[in-house]
């Protein structure tokens, strides 16, 4: 009687490659869906429209043109955060491949990692295609504006002054404070991208994970007016005090996400605040995570 | 499951109440780098409606300040003066960090609103005719010096101030401390500290002030040496009795 031996890798408890894999074939699934690319075209459209839309307005076209590329930005990349991540989990379960994965084995915390990567990489590369059409469309209309303007300045006008109306279409145009911005709108994205997979994980259906995080999603941009009511004013029955402790205490602080329209007006951000900013927004992505697995870990599938 | 769930929750409140000091923190170090200057309140829901309050408060209130600007621009082409001041508000309290909407409101209200009160066919009295003109240099100079609490880091409204100052109300002295409070910017063109002394000079009584101002910005190189600080200095200078040899020659052509 003879035995072979197979020299299989021994099974390792965390496994980087295991969540690479999930994270770009959850990346490859979520591309092929038809939602990303009806959000994805849309914002582009929105994007690539407000170069028009600035003709409806007078004098300050770029304030008009920045603000709507990047609300457009702003409202796709959480949309898409919370679409694609609502339906991850469900879709597993009803076409059993949540079974197929987890019988391999992969712990749970590898597979919700990796679902939440491949989440993460599709907003990456939305929010790219979408920041290099803003940065064409303003580029161009920069120019455009600099012709114009050089062609229509009184021929009297100094060279000082010809050259400060330059420097004046080109700071009201491109400042590079709107990277920041822009890897702020994409944290933000991420931050709901987490906590719609930590809804999923009790949801009994992705509607509800949607109009939950919907829900959450507007309850976050007032929060902050909550705490400092919580905190500041003496007034109040018991009751309402506990409400808005509640309140303060388990949604996130949105507003400190919403720097992008000070940053339209001007608003140059110091490195430092953008970093202690950004560390917030991982902080509360690695939060959501966690607290998804605490839940998915125990969950009966 | 219920169980789990209800210790997820206890964790969230826990991760709320680590955070809180740290966010206010942050939130206390954005307001002093002028963001989230907007207060929204409701007072301005009175105005903007219930969906665009909304929208403001959910993180769009850039757009809810666009379109309202939109409209400010259909009443401006319709000539409703007063319902442009009531968007113009609106507009200032959503945004208050853009200086084009300060500049624009404070110039729609004194230069055009104010042409159109001296002009308006329906008063036959030209006193009231002045005072509604008055009324809307004020409403324009209210709109930037508003402005410019909120934006006091920013030359640009300073600037728009001396602008104003110098030709609605023709003071003199209030333009050239305006256009000296944006020359001190050090991103001000360099046109600033030219313009602060050609209104210092004619300011009543702060003539020698204006002649040194004039004379630093002279000898500061040719560049400098442009038709109207010539003719200026030369003004001063007879002004003040310069003695003769102390004097700049300037050619016969400064006038």
């Amino acid at each position: 009687m003879s035995t072979t031996t197979t020299n299989h890798p021994p099974h390792r408890a965390f496994s980087p490659g295991r969540i690479l894999a999930i994270a770009s074939n959850t990346f490859l699934e979520l591309v092929r869906q038809k939602v990303f690319y009806f959000l994805l075209i849309f914002a582009m459209v929105l994007i690539g429209s407000s170069a028009f839309m600035v003709n409806f307005t007078f004098q300050e076209k770029f304030q008009v043109l920045k603000d709507v590329s990047l609300g457009a930005m702003s409202i796709f990349t959480w949309l898409l955060a919370v679409l694609c991540t609502a339906m991850l989990l469900p879709k597993d379960i009803e076409d059993r491949t949540l079974y197929t994965i987890l019988a391999k084995p992969v712990p749970r915390l590898e597979y919700l990692i990796g679902k939440l990567l491949g989440v993460l990489g599709l907003l990456a590369a939305s929010t790219l295609v979408m920041a290099a059409l803003f940065a064409i469309v303003l580029y161009s209309r920069q120019q455009l504006a600099i012709v114009e303007a050089l062609s229509g300045a009184d021929p009297n006008a100094s060279k000082e002054q010809v050259a400060e109306m330059v420097r004046e279409i080109k700071a009201t145009t491109f400042t590079w404070s709107l990277i920041p911005g822009i890897v702020i709108i994409y944290l933000k994205a991420a931050l709901f991208a987490a906590l719609t997979l930590l809804i999923s994980t009790f949801a009994s259906s992705w509607i509800f994970t949607i109009v939950t995080s919907v829900a959450i999603y507007i309850i976050g941009h007032i929060q902050p007016i909550a705490r400092d009511y919580w905190l500041t004013e003496s007034g109040g029955t018991a009751l309402t005090k506990v409400f808005l402790a509640i309140v303060s205490l388990l949604f996130p602080d949105l507003q400190l996400f919403n720097l992008v329209d000070d940053i339209v007006a001007g608003n140059a951000i110091a490195t430092l605040l953008f970093l202690k900013t950004a560390a917030l927004g991982v902080i509360y992505v690695l939060v959501y995570l966690f607290v998804a697995y605490f839940i998915f870990a125990k969950k009966e599938l | 499951m219920m169980k789990r769930i209800s210790l997820a929750l206890v964790l969230l409140l826990l991760f709320g109440a680590v955070r809180m000091p740290l966010e206010q923190a942050l939130d206390k170090e954005h307001e002093a780098a002028f963001f989230r200057g907007a207060k929204l309140n409701l007072q301005l829901r009175e105005k903007i409606g219930q969906g665009s309050f909304l929208a403001a408060l959910s993180g769009f209130r850039s757009i809810v300040a666009d379109l309202l600007w939109i409209q400010a621009n259909t009443a401006w082409q319709n000539t409703e003066w007063g319902k442009m001041v009531m968007i113009f508000d609106s507009v200032v309290t959503l945004q208050p960090r853009v200086i084009m909407f300060w500049d624009l409101a404070a110039w729609h209200m004194a230069y055009n609103a104010s042409r159109a009160a001296r002009d308006n066919p329906k008063q036959p009295r030209e006193a009231l005719r002045i005072k509604a003109q008055r009324e809307y240099f004020e409403l324009g100079k209210d709109y930037l010096e508003r402005g410019i609490r909120n934006n006091p880091d920013r030359y640009t409204l300073y600037d728009r101030l001396g602008l104003l100052l110098r030709d609605k109300f023709e003071d003199h002295c209030g333009a050239a401390a305006a256009y000296a409070k944006a020359a001190e910017f050090p991103d001000a063109p360099g046109y600033e500290k030219r313009f602060a002394a050609y209104e210092l000079s004619h300011c009543p009584g702060r003539e020698r002030e204006a002649y040194e101002m004039l004379l630093k910005i002279y000898n500061m190189g040719p560049e400098e040496h442009l038709p109207t600080l010539l003719s200026r200095l030369k003004a001063m200078q007879e002004k003040l009795n310069i003695p003769e040899d102390q004097r700049i020659k300037f050619s016969s052509e400064v006038e």
